[in-house]
């Protein structure tokens, strides 16, 4: 009897998970959405379009990079990191933004719309529809705006609209909710630029599988610097897609799998977006996952210092790999998170996104259980856009010292 | 057999209006829904404030939002219900979105709805496909539930949502999200004329309706017209008197087609 293989799961459901709890006037674009990436995904004409976008214009394959200073510093490991900051608009956001911006041309849509909430999501969306020559409208919570404002004059350098969302708790929780209004109204013209692995099917599927190269690529690059499969692969969740993307070619090795949430003040505080962790499953943003609720199924508000992970659902897949114990979610604080960004940025000259530092944070831990271990970490993305954030909570503001006359 | 069905299946014009339960206050959403239906809503749809409402405009959510920092919570839902029930006749669905019902369990809510005295549930983000268990209930319960359908489904999932539904189904009128507008869009009538070469199912349409003269359009292709957000903002901007005004304009709707 052959074992079904976990990297198999394709949606509409992920076990008790995922499905399409969205209004009936999106059904018809979902379906379409789902048809045409449906050819796409086995299209060799789309696969090879697709791979010279990586190529000439990412910046793929990202490389490998080996932080021994930083190893060194937290315990007894080698850390591996996987460059997604290197890419084009510094994240791993592009790969799934170039993927479904092809899939946007061959729906014939003009239009695209995305969330952000640390702004990497909707600069790459900005990207690609400069690059593409498609107009771009991206909602961003109120409160992200003001956090990420280099962010925001990116996308407007890029030729994208922002658009500031003030209802609710003014976050990626709202601007995904902005995002699907705009849609319902706009359905004909406009592809929904989806940025994580949430939502309903087929975004969790899709977005993962754009994201996948993460994971093969590192695979590869793994066995070739070491000539083995790491024992440990981590990286930081929020929605959840840079997770996917290196976890996913690496379920059905005998690998550890580690997502690491936002615990904000704590775990045990209100203030944290430890969704998978402290969450329940319930129904948010058009699929069935794990949810930060009360007990009226109101969405509770999330917390974190980070922008990119402030979000109270999480993608259906990572609640089923939960449920099924294949991997494991913890949550690291904010003042852990910045201080492991602080020790990247010393130790090895590379200075990570606040999202990404959550996992780099939570090595010191893993390399105690697991003396010796390789772990590969997704360095999803790079701190610049942090700067201000950084620069406030280590009191950076200034030089260190003056010379010369005043 | 469903008694909103049977209201709507009669030669006549319909209104059926859509106000937030708790909204400003529990007290006064009971008082400004019992003005609603003396003046002529012939079906309430009570809506459950929400956190996050993906169907609604800025109107209906500013309502919710109003009602939720009043201090509403989930179970004062039923309370609304019982005490509308005790004063009026008229057939009230619960509007929710799909969460709160999941997180207080679909069959204690279902029946705790039926006890406080509803009719059943309008899901805006429900689709038959993934109510399975929706629909068991309810057939057992007897109560109503009120799937949509929008210019953008197919022929084969108009008929499924049909079908699926019991009392009637919601005809979106536009591709949009709910509040007034100026002039209903043509893609009302193409759907419910789509609708009605598939099932017999009766419907009301809803989205975008604030007028008398659009109520009286609605209603000479459709079995029924919803209004929420024009409600709501007359009675935001001129209390229960200007709910009281705005439901004697909506009602001449009415009257003016059986004239």
């Amino acid at each position: 009897m052959s074992k079904t293989r976990i990297g198999d799961q394709v949606g509409p459901y992920f076990g008790e998970y995922g499905g399409r709890f969205v209004p009936e006037p999106l059904i018809a674009a979902l379906d379409q959405l789902d048809q045409v990436y449906s050819k796409a995904r086995h299209d060799p004409e789309f696969l090879k379009e697709l791979d010279m976008l990586h190529r000439e214009y990412t910046g793929r394959p990202s490389v490998l990079t080996e932080a021994t200073k930083f190893a060194a510093a937290v315990g007894d490991c080698r850390v591996f990191l996987k460059r997604e900051d290197l890419n084009h608009t510094g994240s791993h956001k592009i790969n799934n933004v170039m993927g479904q911006a092809l899939l946007t041309k061959r729906m014939g849509k003009k239009r695209i719309i995305a969330e952000t909430g640390a702004g990497q999501h909707g600069v790459a969306s900005a990207t690609a529809a400069a690059y593409f020559g498609l107009e771009c409208v991206v909602y961003m919570g109120e409160v992200d705006t003001e956090r990420q404002a280099l962010n925001v004059a990116r996308m407007r350098l890029l030729g994208a609209e922002v658009v500031a969302v003030r209802t609710g708790t003014r976050t990626l929780k709202d601007a995904i909710n902005e995002a699907m209004r705009d849609w319902v109204a706009n359905v004909d013209t406009t592809h929904y630029l989806l940025g994580t692995v949430a939502g309903p099917h087929p975004f969790p599927t899709m977005v993962r599988d754009f994201h996948s190269i993460i994971g093969k690529e590192s695979k590869q690059q793994m066995l070739e610097a070491t000539g083995r499969l790491p024992d440990a692969v981590i990286a930081c969740v929020g929605g959840g897609s840079n997770a996917i993307g290196i976890f996913h070619e690496f379920f059905d090795d005998d690998v550890k799998l580690i997502g690491y949430e936002a615990a904000g003040d704590g775990i045990d505080t209100p203030m944290h977006s430890a969704t998978i962790s402290k969450g329940t499953p319930g129904v948010l943003h058009g699929a069935r996952s794990y949810m930060l609720q009360d007990e009226d199924g109101q969405t509770s508000d999330s917390h974190s210092i980070s922008a990119g992970l402030d979000y109270p659902g999480v993608g259906p897949e990572h609640a089923w790999l939960k449920d099924l114990g294949r991997a494991e979610y913890r949550g690291i604080t904010d003042k852990q998170a910045m201080d492991a960004m602080a020790l990247l940025s010393k130790t090895e000259g590379i200075i990570p996104a606040i999202e990404t530092a959550h996992a780099l944070a939570g090595i010191e831990q893993l390399a105690k259980e697991m003396p010796g271990a390789n772990i590969l970490v997704n360095l999803s993305g790079r701190g610049d856009k942090d700067m201000e954030t950084a620069a406030r909570y280590f009191e950076l503001t200034g030089v260190n010292r003056t010379v010369g006359d005043e | 057999m469903s008694k909103v069905s049977e209201l709507l299946n009669q030669d006549k014009s319909t209104l059926i209006g859509y106000f937030p339960a708790g909204y400003p206050t529990i007290d006064e959403s009971v008082e400004a829904c019992l003005e609603m239906i003396k003046g002529g809503v012939e079906i309430l749809e009570l809506g459950i404030p929400y956190s996050d409402p993906i169907m609604d405009g800025p109107v209906i959510q500013k309502a919710t939002e109003v009602a939720r920092a009043n201090g509403f919570r989930l179970r004062d839902s039923f309370e609304v219900i019982r005490r509308l029930r005790e004063q009026t006749e008229v057939p009230i669905l619960v509007m929710s979105y799909w969460n709160p019902i999941l997180r207080i369990g679909l069959r204690e809510f279902a029946e705790e709805l039926k006890t406080a005295g509803a009719n059943g549930l309008i899901t805006p983000d429900l689709i038959p496909d993934e109510a399975k268990d929706w629909i068991e209930i309810s057939e057992e319960l007897g109560l109503d539930r009120v799937f949509l359908i929008a210019p953008s489904s197919s022929d084969v999932r108009i008929k499924r949502n049909a079908e699926a539904s019991r009392g009637f189904v919601y005809t979106v009128s536009t591709m949009g999200i709910t509040g007034e507008r100026g002039e209903l869009d043509a893609l009302a009538r193409d759907t419910v004329a789509r609708l009605r070469e598939v099932s017999n199912t009766p419907t009301a349409v809803g989205v975008g309706i604030s007028t008398g003269t659009q109520v009286r359009e609605v209603n000479e292709y459709a079995n029924a017209a919803i209004v929420g957000t024009a409600f709501i903002r007359a009675y935001a901007e001129g209390g229960l008197t200007g709910l009281i005004e705005k439901t004697q304009e909506l009602a001449k709707g009415l009257q003016l087609q059986s004239d």
